[in-house]
């Protein structure tokens, strides 16, 4: 790459080209180092812009449950249990309704309509958050409230113990209408993996079992699954991470309350909601830090669940590849 | 005798209960798609009339359109694009024509999967601190920028996919005529993967004309007609997220056209780049 142009003939056809090359290995470079150095500036900022609360609060501001703008007091265990327990209902629906889905279209549905079903399957993820926003608010949670809710509080809330979960008046939106909305909007992220990892499994495997009596189910349960099991967790993590970031649709439907209930339906807020509703009118420094270190407890959290499901996939790639 | 065979109708009826909900869960995924646009057909078509792109967001209780939104979203798509595309081909190409799998190259691609659903409401966090914050309000610029970064991942991502798929022994005859590296990758890889490429730009177009979230923290929004980039802009997202929030029929119902018009932008890009690629894909 030193190779400057030169009087010599044969050397000045090269010489540019060597030049080219080397500015264009060095843009590739460059910003391939780009993308390390976004995430290195998001840790940054995040970190800067929350040290005020985490001076004034130190580590309790993760186990403070109040949040109260007018006297300063911060604190981020409300906001974070929304966001594990909405979740955690979305990975309780979305988990068996992505499995359902993605052992039809790889077992049982007919190849001609593969495709279209995996599409139209994959559109549900294109369509935007606020979407599910809207529709959640003014659609889905209505139905919610006047036929779901009455009918759980009716029944699971008469049982004791669990009782106290599925009790209270139907409200319609609330923690559990924000669930629900994120199990449909991980179905696709889910089954599309599991949809991808089940078609790795070697046709051997998959005949041999076959051959021996197995049924579909049987081959699934016991030969695909046990194969592809790190892939599958990979992709349910992978889920996890997209429904613990979810803001719009859980914006819309959770009901903003910063208090912590028993009751599933009851509102509630998550991270993303809190940062989604408060943030352009968080007023005084410590209010706005507050929110920001919200952020960052975001950031780390789902950090660590997206590098844990990559490093599942790539796993199962190299089992697959083998 | 008589035991195998209750046995055998057990695991037969296990097997159809499974296999009917499973498919009963696909019909679930479906019916809630089809409930979806269902209600966005039935509440937002009332919405698309020739004002709705011709005139201003209205005040409560008057008439009105989304132009100025539309026109935002419009701008501040390009620039995300037109700033993140490039950077994302750069980036895809280092890892799958220059770093071959060495230590740098995969910690780059891994990152960038993480990138690639990590939640955008954090990038809004940052390019907040990173723009507004300085400039000391709003902008256009910083909703760009926002978007553009929500690009890369998906373009970068895309991009080493269907580089990998390019056989090596095009590299090698290019190699072998006395090609220079960087015009093999520019005219032969680029151009044997250019179907998928764009189905990547694609869907980041398709992902960005959606996001809400970042761009609160970053343009926020505009009741009026503004080009400057500068300073707040409207856009459709935000402007649909405070309209079908408000208490005013008037607002919801443009909060709704506005959203089946989202929807049906986001879907076309979509089904053009999923049928663009399986087109490439059986030509092979």
């Amino acid at each position: 790459m030193v190779d400057i142009p030169s009087s010599n003939s044969g050397l000045r056809l090269r010489g540019p080209q060597h030049l080219y090359d080397g500015l264009f290995r060095g843009a590739t470079l460059f910003f391939g180092l780009f993308i390390l150095f976004i995430l290195g500036g998001v840790a940054i900022s995040l970190v800067i812009g929350s040290s005020e609360a985490y001076r004034n609060f130190g580590l309790k501001f993760l186990v403070i449950d109040t949040w109260n703008p007018a006297t300063n007091k911060f604190g981020a265990l409300v906001p974070i249990y929304g966001t594990l327990i909405t979740s955690l209902i979305a990975m309780v629906v979305g988990i068996p309704l992505s499995f359902g889905v993605a052992v039809f279209i790889t077992e049982l549905c007919p190849p001609m309509l593969k495709r279209p079903l995996s599409i139209a399957i994959e559109l549900l993820a294109g369509i935007p958050s606020i979407i599910y926003g809207i529709w959640g608010l003014f659609v889905f949670a209505p139905f919610l409230q006047e036929h779901l809710q009455p009918f759980l509080i009716h029944t699971i809330g008469k049982v004791p113990l669990i009782g106290a979960l599925f009790a209270g008046p139907p409200f319609g939106i609330g923690i559990l209408t924000a669930g629900l909305i994120l199990a449909i909007m991980v179905l696709p992220f889910i089954s599309s993996i599991m949809r991808d990892v089940f078609e790795t499994v070697p046709p051997m495997l998959r005949e041999s079992a076959y051959g021996l009596g197995c049924t579909t189910w049987e081959v699934v349960w016991r030969v695909v699954l046990p194969y592809t099991k790190v892939g599958v967790v990979g992709g349910i993590m992978l889920g996890l991470g997209r429904a613990m970031g979810e803001t719009m649709a859980v914006t819309f439907v959770i009901g903003n309350a910063h208090r912590i209930t028993s009751s599933l339906m009851a509102p509630g807020t998550t991270i993303s909601s809190a940062l989604a509703n408060e943030f352009t009118e968080a007023s005084g420094s410590i209010y706005q830090s507050s929110l920001i270190a919200l952020g960052l407890i975001l950031f780390v959290i789902t950090f660590i669940v997206l590098a844990a499901a990559k490093y599942m996939l790539i796993r199962m790639q190299r089992q697959a590849g083998n | 005798m008589a035991k195998d065979l209750a046995r055998y109708a057990r695991r037969r009826r296990k097997n159809w209960t499974i296999l009917g909900l499973s498919l009963c869960a696909t019909g679930v995924g479906l019916f809630f798609l089809g409930a979806i646009l269902y209600s966005l057909l039935v509440e937002g078509l009332s919405a698309i009339r020739p004002s709705l792109f011709t005139e201003m967001t209205p005040a409560p209780g008057s008439d009105g359109g989304l132009l100025n939104a539309i026109y935002g979203s419009v701008v501040m798509t390009i620039v995300g694009t037109v700033v993140g595309t490039p950077i994302g081909i750069l980036v895809g190409t280092y890892i799958a024509e220059y770093s071959r799998g060495n230590k740098l190259g995969q910690a780059i691609q891994f990152i960038n999967d993480v990138l690639l659903s990590a939640p955008s409401i954090i990038v809004g966090l940052f390019v907040y601190q990173l723009l507004v914050v300085p400039m000391g309000h709003f902008s256009g610029w910083a909703g760009g920028t926002t978007l553009a970064i929500l690009v890369v991942p998906v373009v970068t991502r895309t991009t080493v996919d269907m580089l990998v798929l390019v056989p090596n022994a095009l590299r090698e005859a290019a190699a072998a005529l006395g090609t220079p590296k960087w015009k093999i990758t520019v005219s032969v890889c680029y151009r044997a993967a250019r179907q998928g490429m764009l189905t990547g730009i694609m869907l980041a177009v398709a992902r960005i004309s959606g996001e809400t979230a970042p761009l609160l923290f970053t343009v926020l929004s505009n009741q009026f007609w503004s080009t400057d980039m500068n300073h707040s802009i409207a856009n459709l997202p935000v402007v649909i997220s405070n309209f079908a929030l408000s208490p005013y029929p008037d607002w919801q119902r443009l909060a709704w056209g506005g959203a089946l018009l989202i929807t049906i932008t986001i879907l076309i890009l979509n089904i053009t780049a999923r049928s663009l690629a399986s087109f490439g894909s059986s030509k092979q």
